[in-house]
C-alpha cells in the first residue's frame, strides 16, 4: 500500500517514526488478509442481546484512525477520542443511521456516539485529513470480529445452528459462507479473496 | 478622444476587481471539492466556533474558500451601491442588484451544502451558481467600459447565415454541461454524461464560432469575441482530458492526489471563462448584429 503523504501537516507526520502506509488493504505475513469485518449475517433465532456496558473505542491517533475497523453492536455506545494535537472532524458516513459530522479539537471531551439500526461497515473519516478514514459495522447481536494481525476470526459463543457468514472488506468487497454449529462444538470457515 | 459621458473608470476598474476574485474564489471552490475538504470545517457561519480556526490540513482550504467568499460578498455590496450612485442605466443598476442577490445565495447554499453533509443537489446548485455568478461580474466589467460606452460596432445580419439567435445557444449548452460536470463530481451521476456532453458543447461552440469568423470577420468585436470563444474551449477539452486521465491514473490512491487537483481544478476554473466568454459572445451578436427584420419599418403601422 502506498505510503500516506503527511507532509503537509507536521503535526501528525512527526508522530510517525516510520511512514504511515495506507491501511485500504493489509496483507498479513502469512499472506492472510487484515481488517476484515465478519459477523453472522442470518440464521439466528430472534432474540434481543443487550449491548456491552463497555463503551466500544475509536481513537484518532497519529492522524490514523485506531482501530481501521470496528465493530460495534447496535445501541452499544462508540467512544471517539482525539489523542492527537490537531483538530479533526468526524464525519460517520452512515446511510442506514443518520449521518453526521462533528469536528474534534485537541483535548477536547470524549464523544459518546451510538447506532440503532444494523449497518454492516460505514466510513467515518476526516477532512481535515483527507486520508484518514476507518469503517464501523453495527451488528444487531455480538457475533461479529474483526480479522488482525494472523487474519483470524472468532465468533465465540454462537448457539447450535445453521448461519449465514459474511465477511466485508472495504476493498475487495462482501463474501458469504455458510456454517454448522453443532451443541458444544465448534466450526471452521475459510474465506478467500483475490484471483 | 472625448470621454463618454457615462464613463466611470473607478466602476469600471472595481468591476474587473470583482470579476478577477470571483475567478479565485471558482478555483478556491473547486479546490475544496477536488481535496475533499468541504467537511473539514462541521459548523457554519463559524469555523471550529472561531472566526479564524488553526488553517490545517482541510481546513486551509475550507476555511480559505470562506475567507475569499466574504471578501467577495464585501466587493459586490461596493459593486452595488457604486453602480447606484454613478450609473444611469437603469437596467444595469438592477444587474448590480441581481449580482448582490445571487452572491448571497450563493453564501446560503455553501453554508447548507456543509451543515447538510454535502447533499449532491445542494452542491451542484452551489458550483452552477458560482459559473452564473462570474459571468455577471464579467458582464457588468463589459457595460462599464468605455469601449461598450462609445457604441456598438453595427453589421447587418446575413438572412442566408442567422447567428442572433443562434450565439444564445452557446451559454445554454455550456451551462448545461458545467452543470452536468458538477453533478457528477458530487457523486449524483457518472461523469459519462459530462463526457458524451463534451463533443456536443464544443460543436456548438465551434459552429456559432466559425459562422462568425466565416461571415461576419469584418466586425473586429465580434471576430474577437469568437476566437476568445473558439481557444478558451480549445483549452477547456484539452484539461478536461487531463483531469479524467489523471483521475484514472490515481484511481487506487489516496488524498493527497496533487496532479489530480491541479488539472481538476483549473479545468473548473477554465470551465467559468467558457462560460463567460459564451455569454460576452452571445451579448456582443446581440448588440452589433441588426436583424435582418428591423430592416421593415412599416411593420410599426397598426391595421
Ligand atoms: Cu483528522
Amino acid at each position: 500500500m502506498p505510503v500516506i503523504d503527511m507532509s503537509s501537516n507536521p503535526q501528525c507526520e512527526r508522530q510517525h517514526p516510520a511512514p504511515q502506509r495506507a491501511e485500504v488493504v493489509v496483507v498479513n505475513p502469512n499472506g492472510t488478509l487484515k481488517n476484515v469485518f465478519v459477523w453472522i449475517k442470518s440464521g439466528l433465532a430472534p432474540a434481543h442481546w443487550a449491548p456491552p456496558a463497555e463503551p466500544a473505542r475509536l481513537d484518532q491517533h497519529g492522524c490514523v484512525y485506531q482501530p481501521h475497523v470496528l465493530g460495534i453492536m447496535k445501541d452499544q455506545r462508540l467512544e471517539i477520542l482525539n489523542s492527537d494535537p490537531v483538530n479533526h472532524n468526524v464525519h460517520a458516513e452512515s446511510v442506514t443511521n443518520p449521518a453526521w459530522n462533528e469536528s474534534q479539537p485537541p483535548r477536547a471531551e470524549h464523544k459518546f456516539k451510538q447506532f440503532d439500526t444494523q449497518e454492516v461497515l460505514f466510513p467515518v473519516t476526516c477532512s481535515v485529513h483527507p486520508w484518514m478514514r476507518s469503517y464501523v459495522g453495527v451488528s444487531p447481536h455480538p457475533f461479529f470480529a474483526v480479522t488482525g494481525d494472523d487474519g483470524s476470526f472468532t465468533l465465540q459463543g454462537v448457539p447450535p445452528g445453521t448461519y449465514t457468514i459474511e465477511a466485508v472488506h472495504e476493498k475487495y468487497g462482501r463474501k458469504e459462507g455458510n456454517v454448522t454449529v453443532t451443541p458444544g462444538g465448534a466450526a471452521t470457515l475459510e474465506f478467500t479473496y483475490g484471483s | 478622444m472625448a470621454a463618454e459621458p457615462n464613463f466611470h473608470p473607478g466602476l469600471h476598474r472595481w468591476s474587473m476587481v470583482l470579476a478577477f476574485c470571483t475567478l479565485l474564489l471558482v478555483v478556491a471552490g473547486g479546490t475544496v471539492t477536488s481535496r475533499d475538504a468541504g467537511l473539514s470545517v462541521p459548523d457554519w457561519p463559524l469555523s471550529y466556533g472561531k472566526i479564524m480556526p488553526p488553517m490545517e490540513g482541510g481546513i486551509l482550504y475550507e476555511h480559505g474558500h470562506r475567507m475569499i467568499a466574504t471578501m467577495v460578498g464585501l466587493f459586490t455590496i461596493v459593486s452595488m451601491v457604486w453602480l447606484f450612485r454613478v450609473e444611469k442605466r437603469r437596467w444595469l443598476r438592477i444587474l448590480g442588484v441581481i449580482a448582490l442577490l445571487a452572491v448571497i445565495a450563493q453564501g446560503v447554499l455553501g453554508g447548507l451544502t456543509v451543515l447538510l453533509l454535502l447533499p449532491w443537489y445542494i452542491s451542484s446548485a452551489h458550483a452552477s451558481l458560482a459559473q452564473l455568478f462570474f459571468s455577471t461580474t464579467v458582464a457588468i466589467t463589459l457595460f462599464t467600459s468605455s469601449w461598450w460606452l462609445r457604441g456598438p460596432a453595427l453589421t447587418d445580419e446575413d438572412p442566408r447565415y442567422p447567428v442572433r439567435g443562434l450565439s444564445l445557444a452557446a451559454p445554454f449548452c455550456v451551462l448545461g454541461q458545467l452543470a452536468l460536470g458538477a453533478a457528477a463530481r458530487h457523486k449524483a451521476i457518472g461523469s459519462i454524461y459530462h463526457i458524451c456532453g463534451a463533443p456536443i458543447v464544443t460543436g456548438v461552440v465551434l459552429w456559432i464560432s466559425l459562422r462568425i469568423l466565416l461571415h461576419y470577420a469584418g466586425n473586429r468585436e465580434l471576430r474577437s469575441a469568437a476566437v476568445a470563444l473558439t481557444g478558451i474551449t480549445f483549452c477547456q477539452v484539452f484539461l478536461g482530458i487531463a483531469a479524467y486521465m489523471t483521475r484514472i491514473a490515481y484511481a487506487d490512491a489516496v488524498q493527497p492526489m496533487p496532479l489530480m487537483v491541479t488539472f481538476t481544478v483549473l479545468h473548473v476554473a477554465v470551465g467559468a471563462l467558457t462560460m463567460a466568454a459564451s455569454v460576452s459572445l452571445a451579448i456582443l451578436v446581440r448588440r452589433n448584429l441588426i436583424a435582418a427584420e428591423v430592416s421593415y419599418p412599416a411593420l410599426a403601422v397598426a391595421k
